[in-house]
């Protein structure tokens, strides 16, 4: 990896921006984005603390507010204060933070903010470099910008649930893991912060972003909308592949140990037939493989054209023993031997690993994908998802594991010049102690 | 035009969707995308070029509805690499650009000559995003993907499913949109530093480390707990196990294949549901807890069932929202392009010009800026349709030039 050597600052690309964050479970990982990236992010929380803290899973399934996965995975590299932002007292120091930041990051409720007296357009006067990236549901203003929706429900409106499932229409169509519909919406909106910045960095002013998860997920569902916008045809969920107007071929084997391979684009060139049937022969199975002499007939011909392969039967042949041959190849191997075996052959194929199994492969781990990050009160460090970029100069990094309930109260009223008075209401509760 | 980034200009070999998909991003906030594409090979770098869908059946490499939709408000130019003089129009391209963008295979630019240590040759702050399967290093450094295997290999696939079934994995390449959407950022991150300090940079992005970093928290549940996914009843995607929440799913609607998404985050909206279903199922003993839901989630989601397939799926999201329900239909392309009065509203079907497809409708994006918004109004590029622009008014090339270089086939 020679070019991406060159040592430089070192600094992370957004070190010194600073970042208020005021977001739920729909918009933390916005701000983990730009945490990890190297921005100074100060999460405000309730002073009971966030709902996401109450999430599952927990450190050893015991249900405390320091223990939830959730919380710990969307804060990373933030620092994290709390403040009643019900109360008078709690708002001043809530605009104070936002005068002197680059960016807010926020997930309330549309309206909420403005009846509080501190939404953007109360803040920006005071501070018209300000970025503030609005997410919610819907979007700030329109139909629907009042109504309630979890990952699921965006997903499902969105158009990407029509598309992922099974083959079988009496199955419903499905989700998908991970929340993707919050990231999808965190995604833009990071993006969108990243523009406003480079905007600025340009001697533009600051200025309000809208970002809709309602409609970042429609534009993220690839020809779900195209076939659509440009033939007026709609695409229908089959296992494991594409959506597709009309039938294709499945690209999914169960190996010898059970585990599933994705093979990819099916076989359709001499050459590819040829290298089939070489590892057959390999395996020494030619003789309980039917469709041998097809293979080897097709290896010595022309490639099957997808666009005559309706009418041409013996392309269809040809195509189908390429095929028969993946499942059959499939059948003898262990999925990691397949997957490995199939690349090297130049077939794009694709071991399906379930989430775990991703740290464990000497690939990501060769590539430094997993990091350590430090517990410092647990007096433990545990395994996380590392950088999903490699910066040549200025190095992605989790700086921090993910704050303690109220844990930068006293730094961050120190910051703002907070008089003992003021630095009280940042608990939210007269000088208590959230630790 | 978008006066975001109009100060910025990109250098741009990106194709399908992984890479196109970023530069189109940028481009729609006024970045000039200077898209270079290969006279021999007709564009066909870009398998999207002359691919399906076609609008109103007319064919050609100029006619793809899918590369229309990924390049609007791009500035398309040709460019054999194969002559020196095709690579010495390059190296001057390269020393007036900010930023260049690649998805090929590892190693293809550099193979071209025009690797990082060769572009910062020519310009020292130069920004080099090269964004592929599994990055520029590492033993899968030459293994081949597209979107479907960078899902399959980075746990996103698994984790899409219900029990006793294969997996259901993405009806889509989710993993092309969002590799752009990373590579769009990694562009900016960089350009932000670059603003900052005067340094560029490479930046070697691997799409399957991006999708590795979306497994929520259940990669958590596994490095900290020691709990795999890869266990009896899961995964179990319909259902909510971070945060727990019952009932949660997808239900059958009235009519073919449709169905109603819904959830219950807590007991006042269990106790709403239970007001809109109007049985007394709905408010049985059993169910009065999230932990009494849990334990018969099987039957409750059967009831549910029952209760959602008579009703038509718009109506029972309508009455559910009306009460507090996160709910909402499975809705189809036709249903939330042409009758979703959200987008709609928003406008995110902008129509663009294309110079041989006419009128077309594209995705837009799912952000407003209040001072500097996107613009999407020119479509994609046909093959080669800015290079009397870009060579003639950016690099200053004469027209007589220009000729010669045609001729000879360098562009």
């Amino acid at each position: 990896m020679a070019s991406a050597e060159t040592k430089g600052t070192g600094e992370a690309p957004l070190s010194g921006l600073r970042v208020v964050e005021l977001c739920d479970e729909k918009g933390a990982f916005a701000g983990k984005l730009l945490a990890d990236a190297g921005a100074d992010v100060v999460k405000v929380e309730p002073p009971a603390g966030d709902a996401t803290r109450d999430y599952e899973p927990f450190l050893e399934d015991q249900a405390e507010k320091e223990r939830s996965l959730w919380w710990w995975l969307y804060n990373t590299s933030k620092r994290g204060v709390t403040l009643d932002l019900a109360q008078t007292a709690g708002r001043e120091v809530f605009r104070r933070l936002v005068a002197r930041a680059d960016v807010v990051v926020e997930s309330q409720p549309p309206g909420r903010l403005a009846a509080w007296g501190i939404d953007y357009a109360d803040l920006c006067g005071s501070n018209p470099a300000l970025i503030w990236a609005s997410i919610t549901p819907f979007g700030r203003t329109g139909p629907e910008s009042q109504e309630a929706a979890t990952d699921l429900t965006i997903l499902a409106g969105g158009g990407i649930a029509w598309m992922n499932g099974y083959d079988d229409h009496a199955l419903p169509p499905v989700r998908g893991g991970g929340n993707q519909g919050y990231h999808t919406g965190c995604h833009y909106a990071a993006m969108a912060v990243l523009v406003a910045l480079a905007h600025r960095d340009a001697g533009g002013p600051g200025q309000f972003i809208d970002v809709n998860m309602h409609a970042a997920a429609n534009v993220t569902t690839e020809a779900g909308s195209y076939d659509w916008l440009v033939k007026r045809r709609e695409v229908q969920r089959q296992t494991g592949r594409h959506a597709a107007y009309r039938p294709t071929m499945s690209t999914q084997v169960r190996c010898a140990d059970g585990v599933w391979v994705n093979t990819g684009i099916a076989p359709r060139r001499p050459q590819e037939f040829q290298v089939m049937y070489d590892w057959i022969a390999e395996l020494g199975k030619l003789e309980e493989f039917p469709e041998a002499a097809i293979l080897e007939v097709a290896g010595q011909g022309g490639e099957v054209m997808l666009g005559r392969l309706e009418e041409d039967e013996e392309m269809q042949a040809k195509f189908a023993a390429a095929r028969e041959a993946v499942v059959f190849i499939a059948g003898q191997l262990p999925a990691e031997t397949f997957f490995h075996e199939g690349q090297r052959r130049g077939f794009q194929m694709g071991i399906i690993y379930a989430p775990e199994e991703v740290l464990e492969d000497g690939h990501f781990q060769a590539r430094g994908f997993p990091v350590e990050v430090e517990h410092p009160e647990l007096g433990r460090s545990f395994r996380y998802p590392g950088a999903p970029w490699k910066f040549g100069r200025s190095p992605w990094r989790i700086r921090r594991r993910a704050p303690l309930l109220g844990e930068h109260n006293a730094e961050v009223s120190r910051e703002l010049g907070l008089s003992r008075e003021e630095a009280s209401e940042v608990n939210g509760s007269r000088g208590e102690s959230r630790r | 035009m978008s006066a975001a980034l109009s100060h910025l200009r990109i250098c741009d070999f990106t194709g399908q969707l992984a890479g196109a998909g970023a530069t189109k991003f940028l481009a729609a906030f006024g970045a000039q995308v200077i898209r270079i594409e290969d006279p021999v090979l007709e564009g066909r770098w870009d398998v999207l070029r002359g691919a399906p869908p076609f609008k109103d059946e007319r064919r050609g490499i100029n006619l793809g509805g899918a590369f229309n939709n990924h390049n609007v408000e791009k500035l398309g130019i040709t460019l054999n690499l194969r002559t020196e003089r095709g690579r010495e129009l390059l190296r001057r391209l390269v020393a007036v650009s900010d930023v260049v963008t690649e998805n090929f295979s590892a190693g293809v630019l550099e193979r071209l000559g025009f690797g990082y240590a060769q572009l910062r040759a020519i310009k020292p702050d130069v920004i080099y995003v090269s964004n592929c399967g599994f990055g520029h290093s590492g033993p899968y450094r030459d293994y081949k993907t597209w979107g479907p295997i960078v899902q399959a290999v980075s746990g996103l696939t698994f984790s899409s499913g219900l029990p006793e079934e294969p997996p259901a994995g993405w009806g889509y390449s989710y993993m092309d949109h969002t590799a752009a959407y990373y590579m769009a950022m990694a562009v900016l991150l960089a350009l932000h530093h670059r603003a900052r300090t005067g340094e560029g940079q490479h930046v070697d992005m691997a799409a399957t480390e991006a999708a590795a970093s979306l497994n929520g928290p259940a990669l958590l549940d596994y490095t900290v707990n020691g709990r795999p996914l890869r266990r009896p009843g899961q995964p179990h995607s319909n259902r909510s196990q971070f945060p727990q929440m019952a009932p949660h799913g997808i239900y059958p609607a009235r009519g073919e294949d449709n169905w109603l998404a819904l959830s219950c985050r807590n007991e006042g909206e269990w106790a709403a549901l239970g007001r809109v279903v109007g049985k007394p199922w709905a408010t049985a003993e059993r169910f009065a807890t999230l932990e009494g839901r849990l334990r018969a989630e099987d039957a409750l989601d059967t009831l549910l069932g029952a209760w959602s397939e008579e009703l038509d799926m718009f109506e029972s999201a309508r009455a559910l929202r009306a009460a507090g329900v996160p709910a909402s239909a499975v809705q189809r392309p036709q249903q939330r392009i042409d009758e979703d009065a959200n987008t709609a509203a928003w406008g995110l079907w902008p129509s663009v010009r294309h110079a041989e497809m006419g009128e077309v409708r594209v995705d837009g994006l799912p952000v407003h800026l209040s001072e500097t918004d996107w613009s999407i109004r020119r479509g994609a590029p046909c093959l080669g349709q800015d290079n009397a622009f870009v060579f003639g008014e950016i690099l200053g090339v004469g027209d007589s030039e220009l000729a010669q270089l045609r001729a000879d086939g360098v562009i």
